[in-house]
């Protein structure tokens, strides 16, 4: 379908550059900061196109462990090796770590304030909409498959609605998707 | 056996780490069902404490995991169970990624990266959809996330504005 590209990736980033980067999504983002990451890697920095970033989070999903974490050890491993992908998951992981079980420490005390609880109500509420947010741009770049979209729908049907287990759903569908765009290249 | 906390955090969340295929949010259910009705770490409630609380605070969903961790053996257990859980996924991927990198131009690579973007796509949709189903327990709440998810889409507001009216909402008791 599309051209092959090659390895080496247009934009040049610097460690210092994946370490701050990535900081600064990790403290951006309330509830998940996958659609922070998206936004600074591809709109905010330009470092991969809409279509590289969906390659990279596809990759970050299939193997094991939090998303987001593979998602900075692959780009970081992309642009500056094996320091870079310590450095942007550094960068991601330090700082929320510590302001989390400041806040923890913090909640255990407050936690009986109704504006408190609420607060963390409302933001819940919100960071769920950004996730959904995000899967809707996501999908735009199926869009214009015919089978494409119907995965997505099998996939959503069987694990958000269904709640089947998720190991059971990836050993059946991942396969067969990939079936699918193998018998459909060229 | 040795039965240190410590030792059973990172045994734990290293067997997790292992099952979270598509994320951090995919083990929650699991990671609920063993440190309450398994380990005993924490009654029900307290876990849905710590969970309301990681997606209030800043950063990736995978501090929940530090904060069972803390739960369990205060600061030392939220690194250990942090450690556990990003550590040797973390080696994975780079690895993995090495070789991927070597077949960049495969036809199988291309045939499973096309493959699995719509998986990946209707992952992200469902957590949204789950999250959803979890977190708002009223119209008004189900109104804000409809309405968070129309801003993003059709604005270029950023995201934490949202966030913080959200929060501003919540703390007046409207939601």
């Amino acid at each position: 379908m599309d051209a092959p590209r090659l390895p080496p990736p247009a934009a040049r980033v610097t460690i210092r550059e994946l370490f701050t980067q990535f900081l600064v999504v990790g403290m951006s983002g309330f509830g998940g900061v996958l659609p922070f990451a998206r936004r600074m890697v591809v709109e905010r920095c330009g470092w991969l196109s809409e279509q590289e970033f969906t390659e990279v989070l596809s990759l970050a999903q299939f193997l094991p462990g939090p998303n987001i974490v593979n998602v900075a050890i692959i780009i970081g491993r992309r642009f500056q090796g094996p320091v870079g992908a310590m450095a942007a998951a550094a960068g991601l992981l330090l700082l929320p770590l510590v302001v989390v079980l400041l806040l923890a420490t913090a909640y255990v005390r407050f936690a009986q304030i109704d504006a408190v609880r609420g607060a963390a109500d409302g933001v819940s509420a919100a960071a769920s909409g950004l996730v959904l947010a995000m899967g809707f741009r996501m999908a735009r770049t199926i869009a214009r498959s015919r089978w494409q979209p119907v995965v997505c729908a099998v996939a959503f049907v069987a694990i958000g609605i269904a709640r089947f287990p998720l190991l059971w759903v990836l050993a059946a569908l991942v396969p067969l998707a990939v079936a699918i765009a193998w018998w459909r290249r060229a | 056996m040795i039965s240190s906390p410590l030792v059973e955090l990172a045994g734990e969340f290293l067997g997790l780490s292992l099952l979270s295929i598509g994320g951090a949010n995919a083990i929650i259910p699991e990671l609920q069902l063993r440190a309450v009705h398994t380990l005993h770490w924490m009654t029900a409630a307290d876990f849905a404490q710590l969970f309301a609380l990681s997606q209030a605070a800043p950063g990736p969903n995978v501090l929940i995991v530090a904060l069972v961790g803390w739960k369990v053996a205060g600061v030392t257990g939220a690194i250990v169970a942090m450690v556990a859980m990003c550590g040797p996924t973390s080696a994975l991927t780079y690895w993995f990624t090495q070789v991927w990198d070597r077949f960049r131009d495969a036809p199988l690579r291309v045939a499973i990266q096309h493959g699995l973007a719509p998986v990946t796509v209707g992952l992200i949709l469902s957590s949204g959809y789950v999250l959803t189903r979890t977190t708002d327990h009223s119209v008004p709440a189900y109104a804000v996330t409809g309405l968070t998810v129309l801003l993003v889409l059709t604005t270029r507001w950023h995201p934490l504005w949202m966030l913080a009216a959200a929060a501003g909402l919540g703390a007046l008791g409207l939601l």
